[in-house]
């Protein structure tokens, strides 16, 4: 479904991605770990195309994404939960998932999907009417994927859901994620909290400065020993 | 006398207003100052001027004056819209992501391209707009409040209470203020960025149209040169508010008509323009975020 082949991209004069290869196959949940820095919100922000590579090549369900706007790429089926949830802190809740929206036509699915997304995170229907800004940080993040997902995607990023929350939303957020899935959505998931990430994925690359320098099954990497001691805790 | 003063600034304020929220919006989404912008109000008020030689020479007459006024109105608004956009795609859209000095000196060429062209065009002198007003006007605690100041003020009503709804209410506007608040997250959605860059600039510049014509009504007169006071004047008036908010905007633009009428009115009209200019420096020093600003220091 998304390939990146020997993927190359520059911030500026940071060479952030050095040759990155991977694969998220239909309905799979495949996750990128590693530390900060290690280039795994430049992976996502290059299949979003804000980050525009300098070599290789990504494609998604056959097409090459290079020559695709960033806005266009949503309408192919691919949305993003970003870094830092980043919701419009001044439009409402509901204005911020009508955002999410945007590219979609059809007033009754996406009253539907709206619907699912009130009954995936039933807080955010309370507070509807209420300007992102003034949300928790979990609700936030709710806001963030709840808006990610009004686009229906066929493939969604995320870049650390889990960061920053109390462990109660935690578990709401991997819980939602594995419902997202069941519904038949791939997920690009990045984490810092590698031993949840593994246990609800399929496949595993680690990163380490720019490049994938170890991939497989969740559960082979889980037992990994140089995994379990850079990234799950010895 | 002040209720006279009062008037006379909120009709002037109004006009500011209007032109005050094309500097806003396209601050609030590109983070720069259209120093082009005065121009085209200065090009609406010609455009008036040009619709209302076309429908003479044609002979088309009409039952009222109101209908030619709308017609001039409606070709200013799309011919200013259409500059905009045009002005947007080549003289700012190449130069984004350079530094920000790149497009405001642009802004200026474009508007020094602008007044020339105009003074060509047109020529240097003044030029006298139609008189489309016969009305009396009313009284109102003993002073006048004639047609056109209350058409400017009913129209520049009109206009601000539409821009909120589209703002607010309606799709593209609800886009317009994703993309002023975060960009880059903005296309995350699938807001086509340039597009709504285009629609603000559209938008503001149909204002500043209507603006320039209701002032050529005004004053009777117009030249190449009347977009540059004006505009640094809208601009004055979108500080004052809050640069990048639009009911600041509104708010600074009737707030700075009335303190220029009310010092013209008691000090002296000679020292009109210094009113707004002590302003404009007053409040870049002690309140640079303007009355309705918030978080200036996330934008500098």
């Amino acid at each position: 479904m998304l390939r990146l082949d020997d993927v190359h991209a520059h911030y500026g004069m940071i060479h952030a991605l050095r040759g990155v290869s991977l694969e998220v196959k239909k309905g799979q949940i495949v996750c990128l770990i590693g530390a900060n820095g290690a280039g795994k919100s430049s992976t996502l922000m290059a299949v979003s195309g804000l980050l525009r590579p300098n070599a290789g090549r990504i494609v998604f369900e056959g097409d090459d994404l290079a020559e695709v706007p960033s806005h266009a790429i949503v309408e192919r089926g691919i949305s993003q939960v970003p870094e830092g949830r980043r919701i419009f802190s001044k439009l409402t809740v509901l204005e911020n998932l009508e955002m999410g929206a945007y590219t979609r036509t059809g007033e009754d699915s996406i009253r539907q999907d709206l619907d699912w997304v009130f009954g995936l995170f039933p807080i955010l229907a309370e507070r509807r009417f209420q300007m992102g800004g003034t949300l928790s940080g979990g609700e936030q993040q709710m806001l963030a994927i709840g808006r990610a997902l009004m686009a229906r995607p066929r493939l969604l990023l995320m870049d650390e859901p889990s960061l920053g929350l109390a462990p109660k939303f935690v578990e709401t957020i991997f819980e939602v994620i594995r419902q997202i899935n069941t519904r038949g959505t791939a997920i690009l998931l990045v984490e810092q909290n590698a031993h949840m990430a593994l246990s609800i994925a399929s496949r595993g690359y680690v990163m380490e400065a720019g490049r994938i320098v170890l991939e497989d099954d969740a559960t082979s990497l889980m037992v990994n020993k140089d995994v379990q001691k850079a990234y799950l805790g010895g | 006398m002040l209720v006279q003063q009062l008037i006379n600034g909120l009709t002037l304020g109004s006009v500011y207003a209007l032109i005050a929220l094309g500097y806003t919006m396209v601050y609030g989404i590109i983070e720069l100052i259209n120093f082009a912008h005065g121009e085209i109000y200065m090009l609406g008020a010609y455009m008036g001027i040009i619709t209302f030689g076309l429908l003479t020479t044609l002979h088309l007459t009409f039952p009222t004056s109101g209908a030619a006024l709308l017609i001039m109105m409606v070709m200013a608004m799309l011919f200013c819209g259409a500059c905009g956009i045009t002005i947007e795609r080549l003289a700012y859209r190449p130069l984004r992501g350079a530094s920000r000095l790149a497009p405001l000196i642009s802004a200026l060429g474009v508007s020094i391209f602008l007044q020339n062209f105009v003074m060509l065009a047109q020529g240097p002198r003044d030029k006298g707009f139609p008189h489309l007003f016969a009305g009396e006007g009313i009284d109102l605690f003993g002073s006048r409040i004639s047609a056109i100041q209350m058409f400017i003020m009913a129209t520049s009503v009109l206009m601000m209470a539409a821009l909120q709804l589209l703002v607010h209410r309606t799709k593209i506007g609800k886009a317009m203020r994703a993309t002023a608040q975060d960009m880059q997250m903005a296309s995350l959605v699938g807001i086509d960025v340039d597009r709504v860059i285009s629609a603000t600039f559209l938008i503001g510049s149909a204002l500043a149209g209507v603006a320039g014509i209701m002032v050529g009504m005004y004053y009777g007169l117009i030249n190449f040169f009347i977009g540059y006071i004006a505009g640094i004047k809208a601009f004055t008036a979108a500080v004052l508010g809050g640069i990048g908010n639009i009911p600041g905007a509104m708010l600074g633009g009737l707030l700075l008509g009335l303190i220029e009428a009310l010092g013209a009115g008691y000090i002296s009209s000679e020292y009109k323009d210094v009113f707004a200019f002590a302003i404009l420096v007053l409040v870049l020093i002690f309140r640079p975020s303007g009355l309705l600003g918030k978080d200036i220091s996330r934008r500098v």
